[in-house]
């Protein structure tokens, strides 16, 4: 709790910084405001606190998520730092950064859908506005008007949700709503029906297949930075609210959700690798490849056991270190405006150790030993096959085995004899650099204690 | 107020907050003018309005209404910031139809 009001005060803070001209300090403020939270985390670890009339609940699931989602925000600020060094808009960007992370952190921890909703929205109003900061250039303005106008339906259908089960629960609390549930209510097919459509909203939010539509072209559209963003916090936020839902209420009607999960589930695997092999553009590749993580993510929700909460946490870890340092070699290469995969060709030769990291952070998306991302794999794999999903594995085995085509395709690029021609990249950022560092190394070393971070939360 | 319900019945508000929902969802749908599109998502948060205020006369608990008015609030600043979208796409393309915005694809 006490993350979330530095977080909320330090984005009212950051508004003001244009006005009483402290845009040069905000930087190390922000950096530092982010480590108060992170410590407060850190001590408020094992205590169980209810706030606001039992609307928000810290307990470790929340605090673990919480702790995450800042850290990534943290390592953000390395290529984020770009963004504030702008002419314009700097403290804007910053506030909406803060706000939007606030909002991860309240649907993370809420123990009230009225609180979920509010945390919902407050991510996906600052991320609208974050979509489209790009004014003059038409394919940030798209993506900020696709964005909005999916969010926004998808916001419909989960208030809809809501209020069907309201309806047949008589209360927002989610553990009242777990207790009406399980002594039976009058009405089932509110509850059904309105599980279903809670279930549709979140999905468009996490981006599963059928409801990805939105998701290349966002991802595409929106500035690199704030891509970033959505990849990494918005994704692990919107994860740890699914299955703080869908563990704590509906688990009494689980034989009418589960298998819509599990369906699509393996949907969304298969259509995100397949449709990731096809792309030229590195930027758009990744947004294919944020699908097909969505779906083995989702092999989590599938499973809904003892390992289920450690595992998500192990592989929106995993993931966000390695979309991190992906991106932020993508950052690097695309200021010239060439996001192709062809742009990084030869870029490990010219530098191995762009070479050698990027190859870690590859090797984590893609699942290889003993990289965070394989274990990561394993233990939400062996949660599924724990309730007897092996048909679910299988189809999530081969499309690794996709993914890995696609995403050596980019160590092939790093590696190739170049081409006089395209001789273009002389280098990245330090700041990218230094990320792309950091971030191949958190990756390494969860590969190393894995079973560390997983067993965190039970 | 559990009167009110006596002369028209739950199922009332429930079919008619569909419809509306129904309405708003075929409007996003199908229309082609992002004024249209944003007015229609009003429309189907305002059928969830609808509803929760008829079941919060119907359990006798005020938590539905309390929901309602976050739901406005947020509904509020949420066209505020898609009208602003709006008005800098306007600005750039002279067009709010959505057809024009086709510039990303694989």
């Amino acid at each position: 709790m006490k993350a979330l009001i530095i977080i909320s005060l330090l984005g009212v803070v950051a508004m003001m910084a244009e006005v009483l001209r402290f845009k040069k300090l905000l930087l190390p403020l922000i950096a530092l405001g982010l480590m108060a939270a992170l410590v407060t985390i850190v001590m408020d670890w094992n205590s169980d606190m209810r706030y606001f009339n039992d609307m928000v609940w810290f307990n470790n699931y929340a605090l673990a998520f919480s702790g995450l989602v800042t850290l990534i925000t943290l390592l953000w600020l390395f290529i984020g730092h770009d963004y504030f060094m702008a002419e314009s808009n700097r403290a804007e960007h910053a506030a909406l950064i803060l706000f939007c992370l606030a909002g991860a952190m309240a649907m993370i921890s809420f123990a009230d859908l009225t609180m979920f909703f509010i945390g919902l929205e407050i991510l996906s109003i600052s991320l609208y506005a974050l979509a489209s900061s790009n004014k003059k250039e038409l394919r940030s303005n798209e993506a900020g008007l696709k964005y909005f106008l999916m969010g926004s339906f998808a916001t419909g259908f989960l208030l809809f949700g809501i209020a069907l089960i309201y309806g047949a629960c008589g209360s927002f609390n989610l553990v009242e709503i777990h207790t009406a549930l399980s002594k039976g209510v009058s009405s089932p097919v509110f509850v059904k029906a309105g599980v279903l459509l809670i279930m549709v909203g979140l999905l468009f939010k996490v981006s599963a297949v059928p409801f990805h539509f939105w998701a290349p072209d966002v991802y595409e559209g929106a500035p690199t930075l704030v891509t970033t963003f959505m990849a990494t916090v918005v994704k692990t936020a919107a994860f740890a609210a699914f299955y703080r839902l869908f563990s704590s209420c509906f688990l009494s009607f689980a034989e009418y959700w589960v298998p819509v999960v599990a369906v699509v589930s393996a949907l969304s695997m298969l259509a995100g690798n397949i449709l990731a092999v096809y792309q030229t553009s590195f930027k758009r590749m990744l947004a294919y490849s944020s699908i097909a993580h969505a779906g083995y993510l989702l092999m989590a929700l599938v499973a809904m056991n003892e390992v289920s909460a450690g595992a998500i946490l192990l592989y929106a870890a995993a993931y966000s270190l390695g979309s991190l340092g992906a991106f932020a070699c993508l950052h690097a290469v695309s200021q010239q405006g060439n996001e192709q995969i062809a742009a990084l060709n030869g870029l490990g030769r010219r530098q191995p150790v762009i070479g050698l990291f990027l190859s870690i952070i590859i090797f984590s998306l893609a699942g290889i030993p003993p990289v965070a991302g394989f274990f990561a794999k394993y233990y939400l794999f062996y949660g599924a096959l724990m309730e007897g999903y092996t048909w679910l594995v299988l189809l999530a085995v081969l499309s690794s085995l996709i993914g890995v085509f696609y995403y050596f395709r980019v160590i092939y690029a790093l590696f190739k004899e170049e081409s006089e021609a395209e001789s273009g990249n002389t280098g990245i950022h330090a700041s990218n650099l230094v990320l792309l560092v950091l971030t191949a190394l958190l990756s390494l070393g969860l590969g190393l204690f894995p079973a560390w971070i997983q067993g965190l939360i039970l | 107020m559990n009167s009110i319900l006596n002369h028209v019945p739950i199922e009332y508000y429930l079919g008619l907050a569909a419809i509306l929902f129904t309405i708003g969802v075929l409007g996003v749908l199908f229309r082609r003018n992002a004024i249209i599109i944003f007015m229609c998502i009003e429309l189907m948060l305002n059928a969830v309005n609808l509803l929760l205020t008829a079941f919060s006369t119907l359990h006798g608990d005020a938590g539905g209404q309390v929901m309602v008015f976050f739901i406005m609030a947020v509904a509020a600043a949420e066209v505020a910031v898609g009208l602003a979208i709006l008005v800098m796409i306007y600005n750039n393309v002279r067009t709010v139809d959505i057809n024009v915005m086709n510039k990303l694809k694989w």
